[in-house]
């Protein structure tokens, strides 16, 4: 089925990049918005909005972009055929595919069944498992959960614990985004913490179940993009996001710098097994926790949606992603073979936050005031601020991402210092400075950092100041909805 | 945004060949600005200037908020509510040291939650002791969580908005009683 007029259930600059591909392909663009963002920049670049409810100002967005009635009743009235839900939000929700399903709407992702499968964390595991993947050591606690990956009681998660090596980290089975994680250091206190982490799963994610892993330590962040049409899964290279706070990542690339050529394509393989073993359809990204020092590597989970980082894959393969992904979801086969990619150069991206590195990460919800942004040769910006746009504090606070591609890592790289020069942006605090000090460290331009060594970086040096006030931000742990990836 | 980054290096391939250092370019729908920087880099200002588009006859929002009631809130009367807290909080605001009561303010703005998790008994209540350090609520803001301390040593008198309610900066929270 031909799609001609898209509901995009999402705000945001991934509202935006969904809308230039609707705009290219000649579909129609509705746009679903919350109070707070009806006079946003996607809303002014959509062809139509609709309201789909929410508080004013500072709320919670559950009102609005987490209410599957609210996206299904909307996409119906515009006479849509379609969804996009971006990522975040309702975007892994089975609950909105079947909605979508059941009122006659191409829900564009994967199916529901899919998203249930890698959504619950313990089963992904087990599906990893069955596809041949490797896992980190560990299991789950408590009883509720059945399959490989199970086990019975608080004694045998005492000796699963011993078994996989300390420590280790207790997970949620319905968290993500490093929400619901929590590091056990020693066996005394592997009680307490089970205790915890299952009261506070229950209440944040509506699921008690918890499991446990060894903490690789340190380990990188790879993971592969998939695309598949439920039929033939490709991959479209891997990216690595290592340099992450707080499991919120900061900096992308692709592909993974400094990686091993063998284990690289060993990750690449194991990823595609993932996608075939699942006929995934749509766009996901398998994500890897790597051991370089033992060539080792482990799945983590799959993202069955599109990533917020997947522009450095796009300026690496010259494929539009949002594209493919309406194309699977029409109905089509995929449009290329595994041949048929070709992946060529490298590229690096930097999340640019609403926040105050300086004051420990502090978000600064306000107005811009003004945006200023380098253009020029391998240089693309995604975003959805410009002078006088509200930064609202009831969403997270990405206000775009700095793309830089280059022939290999040292242009994209040298690009990326200029480029980050000529970004300036007034009336909220930002990273842009943050990201000027870390393209700069020779740690960072080496390539191939582990998970740690963003904390390591702001412990040092200019990082003493980054530090300062971080006690005051506890992780997003409870409330607030699920964020994107 | 309305233009590709494509577009925008069409344009900047065209500028490189000439002398100008500066371009800018208004339309109906958008502006940009294109600006030669001393090492001869470019810099790039983009506005929409549309305005939102809402569909024709709007049928789907009437239709959304009738089956609804409960979300369904007139404009007037969220703006009723929202002044009436606004001045709630300005009062606080205006006095902030009454008779040894003290005001504890939102370090940001965002959401006010009175307990950890939806479902758990809120941090404190009316009457509730409190030492400086006692948190006695969270402040979401751009989904991070921001415990609030009470500040004074105390007994909390009046705590002045509901659950789940957007709070300014510095707006006060609640009121404590300070020990003497």
């Amino acid at each position: 089925m031909i799609l001609r007029r898209i509901l995009i259930a999402n705000r945001g600059e991934i509202a935006v990049r969904i809308l230039r591909s609707c705009r290219a392909l000649g579909i129609e663009t509705v746009l679903a918005v919350s109070d707070a963002d009806s006079d946003s920049v996607p809303a002014r670049l959509a062809d139509t909005t609709i309201r789909i409810g929410g508080p004013a100002r500072g709320g919670a967005p559950a009102a609005s972009y987490l209410d599957v009635e609210a996206v299904v009743r909307a996409a119906l009235a515009a006479g849509a055929d379609a969804v996009h839900p971006g990522y975040g939000f309702l975007s892994e929700s089975a609950r909105l595919a079947g909605a979508c399903d059941a009122a006659g709407l191409v829900f564009i992702g994967p199916t529901a069944e899919q998203l249930d499968a890698v959504g619950d964390k313990l089963a992904a595991r087990d599906r990893a498992v069955a596809a041949g993947l490797p896992v980190v050591p560990g299991g789950a606690v408590g009883g509720s959960a059945v399959g490989p990956s199970a086990v019975g009681s608080r004694a045998e998660a005492a000796e699963l614990a011993g078994q996989v090596g300390w420590p280790v980290l207790v997970k949620a089975v319905g968290g993500g985004g490093g929400r619901g994680l929590r590091v056990v250091d020693e066996p005394a206190r592997l009680d307490a913490a089970i205790e915890r982490a299952t009261a506070e799963a229950g209440a944040a994610f509506g699921d008690r179940r918890v499991y446990l892993e060894r903490l690789v330590t340190p380990g990188r962040h790879v993971e592969v993009q998939l695309l598949g049409d439920g039929e033939r899964v490709i991959h479209l290279g891997d990216r690595d996001c290592s340099v992450q706070r707080r499991y919120q990542k900061l900096v992308e690339e692709a592909p993974a710098p400094q990686l091993d050529q063998g284990l690289r394509t060993e990750i690449r393989r194991a990823a595609v097994a993932f996608g075939r073993h699942l006929e995934y359809r749509g766009l996901g990204t398998v994500e890897f926790l790597v051991e370089p020092g033992r060539g080792a590597f482990y799945f983590l989970e799959m993202n069955a949606r599109i990533q917020v980082e997947h522009p450095v894959t796009e300026a690496i393969c010259g494929l539009d992603l949002v594209a493919e992904q309406i194309a699977v979801a029409e109905g089509g086969p995929l449009r290329l073979t595994q041949d048929d990619v070709r992946l060529a150069g490298h590229a690096i991206e930097c999340r640019i936050n609403a926040e105050d590195a300086g004051a420990g990460f502090r978000p600064s919800p306000g107005t811009v005031t003004r945006a200023v942004f380098p253009a020029g040769p391998g240089i693309r910006v995604d975003t959805h601020v410009q002078a006088g746009s509200a930064v609202p504090p009831g969403y997270d606070s990405l206000l775009g991402k700095l793309i830089v591609s280059g022939r290999d890592r040292a242009e994209a790289l040298a690009r990326l210092r200029r480029a980050l020069g000529r970004c300036e942006i007034d009336g909220v605090e930002t990273t842009i400075a943050l990201h000027a000090r870390l393209v700069a460290d020779p740690e960072f331009a080496r390539g191939g950092v582990d998970t740690g060594y963003l904390a390591r970086f702001l412990e040092r040096g200019e990082g003493a100041a980054a530090h300062a006030g971080a006690a005051d931000v506890t992780e997003a742990s409870s409330i607030a909805g699920r964020s994107g990836g | 945004m309305d233009l590709t980054s494509d577009d925008v290096q069409d344009i900047l391939n065209l500028l490189d060949g000439l002398p100008f250092g500066e371009m800018h370019l208004q339309t109906a729908r958008f502006s940009l600005s294109l600006r030669r920087t001393a090492d001869g880099e470019w810099t790039q200002e983009m506005q929409i200037r549309s305005a939102p588009a809402s569909p024709p006859a709007a049928p789907a929002d009437a239709t959304a908020e009738a089956a609804r009631p409960a979300q369904a809130v007139a404009p007037d009367q969220e703006a009723a509510s929202d002044q009436e807290a606004a001045a709630r909080q300005g009062a606080a605001q205006g006095s902030p040291e009454r008779d040894g009561m003290r005001a504890v303010r939102a370090p940001l703005p965002g959401t006010f939650y009175r307990a950890p998790m939806p479902g758990a008994p809120p941090f404190v209540d009316t009457g509730s002791h409190v030492e400086p350090d006692t948190v006695v609520a969270i402040i979401e803001t751009m989904k991070l969580m921001n415990s609030v301390c009470a500040g004074a040593r105390g007994t909390v008198a009046e705590i002045l908005l509901a659950d789940a309610q957007p709070a300014q900066q510095d707006a006060a929270l609640m009121w404590i009683r300070e020990d003497p």
